[in-house]
């Protein structure tokens, strides 16, 4: 083979949480390996709610929490059930998580991940920024590199991990992976309002760091199938919706609307008074789960994060299952370089660890989650106006005795549901999460 | 709080622009046809704008995030691809 372009050990395309993992552990083995991210620094593509995990994030980068560019430790955790007019609210607060290494971080990702290219590129990795990668150089059905679009821009590679997040053009190209159904993604837009740190830390009933979070529910997302939340930054939150993309082109709405209904709404317009917008931002998030998942190794190549559609959200989690993606990879990479054998069959071994872990355990349990609620609409509109509707009555002081306010509580939902129908939503409801 | 146009958010965003669209229409006839035309108000930025009988994509102010190549995906007519490395979006936060 005549000329070819500058041969790494591996190439990771992306550097977000998955692809810096992984690139971290390699450079820190002494692979030669190099990051390619299309963005003008590491992080300034990166879109997140935003909150970041302790222990997944530590077992790349220990104790990162004593230096790395964070906003607050989260404590306190709740949910709201809204309807147009009224809120019903959980809450959990807990001391431990008030404690070191704490539990989550509220973090901006452009910030965050620009410092963890800090570190690979410390551990011994090359980071190549501005620059696209269009597709994988293909020879005999093999990934050996990529092109990039600079001029002369092949690169070799034994191995390149696709960590390019839910687009994924490369793995795409590569035929590991199709086009994401309108139903299997979610539309994020997220704002963030600066606000003066005291009237974070009054409203949420923070001190100090402290942190809060708040996911929101149904007329949050406008009866949709979805969720909205508001996270608290130092002196900012980051607060958004996001919705199945087939709910939005079904029912017609701009998502910056949607937003801005989700902003205007009498519980949550009040945290936000006189906050100033100070970004706009918008993210797929990839809703496939296990069924969404695609081909996650081929002979030289590997797909972890977002790109191998590696979301959990249910739980809000996806930059903790991008971190442990990228880790796994590593792992069958570092496997495969002491055999000296990146065929496919080798390669699979990222499977199988991924296999073994949390990751595909909680897609597993929730393989059936996303189908259930987007063909079961009620959870979204008429169960949450049971909840508020039973509360208002039950705390409405107006010489009813209670007992005849529960009768009228059940035959007001009897009306609109039969018995029957609400335990069958229910019983599936519990089986599509269970 | 105050509340912003999608215009007035949009000055808010770090953008380098390039010179030419990373975004295309195959195949604008098709456009006409379509029912829905859904990439008229799925993207976030409103991008694309139906003018004089066809779509006109407005690239510029375009965060990347694939909401349109996602919902046009099914007629295949839009030709999605990022922006030249550097160009494009440049979040502050993320």
């Amino acid at each position: 083979m005549s000329e070819r372009g500058e041969k790494f050990e591996v190439i990771v395309v992306g550097a977000g949480p998955a692809g810096l993992s992984c690139a971290h552990l390699l450079a820190k083995e002494g692979v030669n390996v190099a990051v390619v991210e299309r963005g003008d620094f590491p992080g300034s593509k990166n879109v997140m709610g935003g909150v970041l995990y302790t222990q997944p994030t530590a077992e790349i980068f220990p104790e990162f929490w004593k230096e790395a560019p964070l906003e607050r430790h989260i404590v306190e955790t709740q949910a709201w059930v809204l309807t147009e007019r009224a809120a019903f609210k959980a809450a959990h607060r807990h001391e431990d998580f008030d404690q070191e290494p704490y539990n989550a971080f509220s973090v901006f990702r452009a910030r965050f991940d620009k410092w963890m290219a800090s570190k690979v590129r410390e551990a011994g990795a090359l980071i190549i920024p501005e620059t696209v990668v269009e597709s994988a150089i293909m020879e005999d059905g093999k990934v050996v590199g990529v092109h990039t679009g600079r001029p002369d821009g092949d690169l070799y590679a034994d191995v390149v991990v696709a960590a390019d997040g839910v687009n994924s053009l490369l793995a795409q190209k590569a035929g590991l992976r199709e086009e994401i159904p309108p139903s299997e993604a979610a539309l994020g837009v997220k704002e963030v309002i600066a606000l003066p740190r005291e009237s974070i830390e009054d409203r949420f009933n923070l001190t100090g760091d402290q942190g809060a979070t708040i996911e929101l529910y149904c007329d949050a997302s406008w009866g949709m199938v979805g969720t909205a939340w508001i996270y608290t930054n130092r002196d900012s939150l980051s607060i958004g919706v996001g919705t199945l993309v087939s709910q939005l082109v079904e029912r017609g709405i701009q998502p910056n609307d949607m937003l801005e209904h989700f902003k205007s709404h009498p519980m949550v317009a009040p945290l936000l008074e006189g906050g100033e917008t100070r970004e706009y931002l918008a993210h797929l998030i990839p809703e496939g789960g296990l069924h969404g998942m695609p081909k996650l190794s081929a002979h030289g190549m590997l797909v972890v994060g977002d790109a191998a559609m590696l979301v959990n959200s249910m739980h809000r989690e996806g930059s903790n299952l991008a971190m442990t993606s990228g880790k796994l990879a590593a792992e069958a990479i570092l496997r495969a370089s002491q055999w000296g054998e990146f065929s496919a069959e080798s390669l699979a071994y990222y499977d199988q660890l991924l296999r073994d872990t949390y990751i595909y355990k909680d897609l597993y349990k929730y393989r059936n989650m996303g189908r259930f609620f987007e063909t079961h609409p009620e959870f979204f509109t008429l169960y949450p106006d049971f909840l508020n509707e039973a509360a208002r009555e039950m705390l409405t002081v107006d010489g009813l005795p209670k007992r005849n306010k529960q009768r009228k509580i059940f035959w007001d939902a009897m009306r609109r549901r039969t018995p029957w129908r609400m335990a069958i939503d229910f019983f599936k409801a519990w089986r599509s999460i269970a | 709080m105050k509340k912003l146009t999608l215009e007035q958010k949009l000055y808010l965003n770090g953008f380098r622009p390039d010179a030419e669209s990373h975004l295309s229409i195959k195949d604008p006839a098709k456009c006409r046809d379509c029912e829905l035309k859904q990439c008229t108000y799925i993207c976030p930025v409103n991008t694309y704008r139906w003018e004089n009988d066809q779509i006109t994509v407005f690239f510029e102010g375009c965060v990347e995030c694939g909401a349109c190549r996602v919902a046009c995906a099914e007629c295949g007519n839009l030709e999605w691809d990022y922006p030249r490395g550097g160009f494009g979006v440049n979040y502050r936060n993320g």
